[in-house]
């Protein structure tokens, strides 16, 4: 193994099982305890039985092994024109595991699975039933090797749990334990883009020639909705993620020198014009768009010292639910939280192309508490906040405004959690008649309603919830994009028409 | 002297029948229990009422309003029935939301609630607050949704106060705890409005 990341508390960098001789009658059994001098002598034996058994691997390939116990590396060998792993190391993290080479027969005990491999057999018999190897099951010192692409049928039988292989970048993902994450773009002058991850990351960080590439080779990010994040800013336009060679890599282009910093406790890096750098786009760059008129801040002011109440988005655009919530089933193969980010979108390009920034709370199947959406729209002071929903019940659309629970008082400067949104909802309210008006104009049944549904209840600012429903009995019209652009662009017009009351209420 | 023959000398004949007999009742009354084990595993069982048991109410029968939601049109609509109400406010709470879930489990529900849903019981605390506490299969095979939540919701607090005065604030529960959602949207966190649900529950009686 390469490197290892072990979360149970036995956990030390290991190599390779050893083979014990006090176990006897040829079972391979990982050791586990002794001194100093014996720890050392575990940690070198493991590491010749490796360069030993692995001779014929390219030492720059391996497998990375993503699991609720622990993330590890295994070395991947080229046999008959195929990528394979040795299946005992790459088991013996994740659990008690020994075998025993039996003539052509290799059988293999998984904490209580046992399995049956058979050397030059392109199947075998695991829990008593057939599995299919795609390859041929090889034995190399009494080591068991199987291909790669068998990993993802043949694991799940013998641990009992989902796996998904990414064969092409060569990452295992044992259980639900990809990382996701988040990008928004902050501030324009200078633009900051933020990420948040939904575990703490560790990447290497390298500065190249208009872009910053951040290699995450031990954590399990994973791909966000779209590969290409398109963030609409000069200085930052997009970030890339892809997957290579064991490891995922997020490039965010920049047209200016940039630095990544972390925060959040490992779950944030920021990406922003260096000191230098920043400080030339801020004085190249005055049309900044939070300044009005009437009280024009100087632009190397607003650098120095930003307004943590400045408003950086008109419209926060928060797509429900997400990760590990995916909402209603709306059929076999479509979730609700899949609707709502194309929707976000749709959305976001029709608010976009009437003038309106926006931005999308939630862009990728990342998890996202309601908490964490409150504060988000909380804190970025957006004139409106428009949580999307769908439903395959009922025709047409619904729009929501908060229905208050019984809350606390605010106390003096203090506003109460449960009841923030109680000063803002007239105004909600009467931005939820005017795109139920938009939408009656374009023959969308539309109703308007309170509803019990967080985070509306939370937001300080005019808050309201759509949940799109199709027209008819076909729920995959949920996903048709000119039914989605004629419910956005209604709602884009006729959130340009409370513009002013929306602004003024900020 | 052979051993069948001196057996035959020392044990009476009569006796070796009756023992010959009994070996042969003992043997057919085995292959009968055998014969009727089989029949009664073979044999279908009647399927088990998963609906808590309890004993029949007592009382005058009362005319009640029940706010129903309907899914089809995503309407609230208040129906009056027939039902023996009991003389104790917090029994006659929880009768009243129990003939709800009866109509919500009949044959033409107008919202179709999972199998083995129940309220398991109501508690009204002094001033004004009332306690709902469904049990898991209520929340979890509930139909997810803003609407078809709110509807239920809605129609769970409307019906128990329309029908047990003084109550101000309702809170909802699963299986005795505090659960974020019913399912996946209707927010279970906080005590409902009751004047804000009855503002709602006119919302939702109409279909625009």
């Amino acid at each position: 193994m390469r490197w290892t990341r072990v979360r149970r508390s036995a956990g030390t960098a290991r190599g390779c099982p050893t083979l014990s001789p006090g176990v006897g009658e040829g079972w391979d059994r990982v050791t586990r305890s002794g001194g100093l001098g014996r720890q050392m002598l575990q940690a070198l034996i493991p590491f010749l039985l490796c360069s030993l058994l692995l001779s014929g691997a390219p030492a720059d390939k391996y497998l990375s092994v993503y699991s609720v116990a622990a993330n590890y590396s295994v070395p991947i060998v080229q046999r008959e024109g195929r990528d394979y792993v040795g299946l005992l190391e790459l088991l013996e993290p994740l659990g008690r595991v020994n075998a025993k080479a039996e003539g052509v027969r290799w059988r293999l005990r998984f904490n209580n699975v046992e399995g049956m491999f058979f050397l030059g057999k392109t199947h075998a018999h695991v829990q008593d039933r057939d599995a299919d190897l795609i390859g041929k099951f090889l034995m190399e010192n009494k080591r068991g090797l199987v291909p790669v692409a068998a990993l993802s049928s043949l694991l799940p039988r013998i641990l009992g749990g989902p796996v998904t292989l990414h064969e092409q970048s060569d990452r295992l993902f044992v259980g639900s334990v990809g990382t996701h994450f988040t990008a928004a773009l902050s501030g324009d002058n200078p633009p900051r883009l933020v990420l948040h991850f939904s575990a703490p990351v560790n990447p290497t960080i390298a500065n190249e020639p208009g872009a910053l590439r951040m290699t995450f080779s031990r954590e399990p990010v994973v791909a966000p909705a779209s590969p290409t994040l398109t963030f609409g800013n000069k200085t930052i336009p997009s970030a890339i993620f892809s997957e290579t060679r064991g490891a995922a890599v997020l490039t965010v282009n920049s047209n200016i020198p940039v630095m990544a910093t972390f925060g959040g406790d490992g779950r944030t890096i920021t990406v922003a014009p260096t000191a230098a750098t920043a400080q030339v786009a801020t004085v190249t760059n005055p049309a900044n768009p939070t300044s009005t008129g009437t009280n024009p801040a100087p632009a190397t002011t607003t650098a120095a010292t930003p307004n943590p109440a400045q408003r950086r988005y008109f419209a926060v655009i928060d797509a429900s639910h997400g990760g590990d919530d995916r909402g209603e089933t709306l059929n076999s193969s479509l979730f609700e939280k899949d609707v709502t980010v194309a929707l976000a979108r749709s959305l976001r390009q029709e608010l976009e192309s009437r003038g309106i920034t926006a931005l999308i709370l939630r862009d990728s199947d990342a998890n996202l508490t309601l908490d964490q959406r409150a504060i988000f729209a909380n804190a970025d002071h957006a004139a409106i906040y428009i949580a999307l929903h769908a439903a395959s019940s009922g025709r047409g659309v619904r729009v929501y405004t908060a229905l208050l629970p019984v809350g606390d008082d605010d106390r003096g400067p203090f506003r109460s959690w449960t009841t923030a949104q109680r000063p803002s909802l007239p105004l909600s309210q009467s931005t939820a008649t005017a795109i139920a008006a938009e939408l009656q104009k374009r023959q969308v049944p539309v109703r308007a309603l309170a509803a019990p549904l967080r985070p509306l209840n939370n937001i300080i600012g005019p808050a309201i919830a759509i949940e799109l429903a199709p027209q008819g009995s076909d729920v995959t019209q949920l996903t048709a994009p000119d039914y989605q652009q004629l419910v956005t662009s209604a709602v884009a017009t006729a959130i340009v028409s409370a513009h002013d009351a929306l602004g003024g209420a900020q | 002297m052979s051993l069948a023959t001196e057996v035959q000398t020392r044990i009476p004949r009569h006796l070796l029948i009756s023992m010959a007999v009994l070996v042969l009742a003992a043997l057919g009354l085995s292959i009968y229990a055998w014969h009727v084990r089989k029949t009664v595993v073979a044999t279908p069982t009647a399927p088990v009422n998963a609906g808590s048991l309890a004993p029949p109410v007592a009382g005058p029968t009362e005319r009640v309003t029940l706010f129903v939601a309907h899914d089809e049109d995503g309407t609230l609509r208040a129906e009056s029935a027939l039902i023996p109400m009991p003389s104790g406010r917090q029994q006659r709470a929880e009768e009243v939301l129990q003939a709800l879930v009866a109509r919500y489990q009949g044959k033409s529900s107008p919202h179709a609630l999972g199998p083995g849903s129940e309220v398991r019981s109501v508690f009204l605390v002094d001033p004004g607050a009332a306690v709902i506490d469904l049990n898991a299969a209520f929340a979890d095979t509930h139909r997810s949704g803003v609407l078809v939540e709110e509807l239920m919701i809605t129609s769970l607090i409307q019906t128990i106060a329309a029908n047990t005065p003084g109550i101000l604030k309702v809170k909802v529960l699963v299986d005795g705890k505090e659960r974020d959602t019913l399912a996946g949207h209707a927010d279970l966190t906080d005590f409902y409005d009751v004047s804000a649900v009855n503002q709602l529950a006119v919302q939702l009686q109409s279909t625009q």
